[in-house]
């Protein structure tokens, strides 16, 4: 797994990001600045990390999409690289246009910083494969602006395509209003684009994945990206 | 010359900023306040003096960047 880990002003979960990819893949990731305008060569997965990347100026992930570095990724998952985006990540990957819609302010106004449980959904992607369909995994989140939106139209398809892998529910893996804690559409915590090589999601599996840390669920993640790409 | 962009959400699209403001509108006893979207105002100035081309840089600065036009309406002033 060769990893490239986006670096924009105002990001701030590059390491630990780059810290979960070396310990799933034992390689070190590349830090990659916006204003390049190439991958390193021989990149097979792109992360774009969490973080306030501009400040969240004008809206959240806004800035950063148009970045130089943006074209690179955009030709990178157009050949079917793999790219993750994890929250602000999220939030950047919607702006570019990779992922269909939007990441509104979360319904009660407020930014929640804690642990939640969500439920993977399919276990048959290069996002989900270190996970079984069904499981309940415990993540923390940090965010202000992750409550999903689109169109009902793009909801529809998302959800007859397969298309949403992970969603906010309860301990016990309810979905329910209460576990929704965003007011996210349909719970939706995390979704691919149509081709299924591109990843949103707006918890941070790259912070459970030692056991200083306190829980390790989020290293499936991680450890199924490290599988695919030495599969592949 | 001056322009002017606005950017305002979509109807339908919930405003939850809009809606406190609009509490708070309320509990400070504004009278007849019936409703509150929040939106954005970019005030640019242009260097150029054609009209028209003008008003296509506004429109692509909206499109590309100003407006996420998922969620957004924008409308386009020469002042």
């Amino acid at each position: 797994m060769k990893s490239a880990v986006l670096v924009f002003p105002g990001i701030n979960r590059e390491r630990d990001m780059a810290r979960a990819l070396k310990l799933a893949s034992g390689n070190d990731a590349a830090m990659v600045w916006h204003a390049d305008t190439a991958l390193p060569s021989g990149t097979d997965l792109v992360v774009v990390p969490g973080g306030f990347s501009y400040g969240d100026y004008l809206r959240c992930g806004a800035i950063a999409a148009r970045a130089p570095v943006m074209d690179a990724v955009r030709d990178f998952a157009a050949k079917g690289g793999l790219v993750l985006g994890v929250c602000n990540g999220f939030q950047i990957l919607c702006e570019s246009g990779l992922l269909p819609g939007v990441l509104m302010r979360n319904a009660q106004l407020k930014f929640v910083c804690r642990d939640v449980h969500m439920k993977v959904e399919r276990s048959d992607t290069p996002f989900t494969r270190g996970y079984n369909a069904g499981q309940v995994i415990r993540v923390p989140v940090a965010h202000g602006e992750g409550n999903y939106e689109a169109d009902g139209e793009t909801l529809k398809r998302l959800e007859g395509e397969g298309r949403v892998l992970y969603r906010y529910c309860s301990p016990e893996g309810v979905v329910d209003e209460a576990s929704n804690f965003n007011g996210a559409a349909n719970s939706i915590a995390g979704i691919v684009n149509e081709r299924g090589n591109v990843l949103g999601m707006m918890p941070h599996p790259e912070n459970h994945v030692e056991e200083i840390m306190g829980c390790t669920d989020g290293r499936g993640l991680f450890a199924g990206l490290a599988q695919h790409l030495k599969a592949a | 010359m001056k322009a002017r962009v606005t950017v305002t959400l979509k109807t339908g699209i919930l405003d939850p900023q809009g809606k406190a403001i609009e509490g708070a509108l309320k509990s400070l006893g504004v009278d007849g306040v019936a409703s509150v979207r929040q939106g954005k105002v970019f005030d640019i100035e242009l260097a150029a003096t054609d009209k028209a081309k003008a008003e296509a840089a506004l429109k692509a600065a909206a499109d590309k960047l100003l407006a996420n036009t998922v969620i957004e309406n924008y409308r386009v002033e020469l002042l």
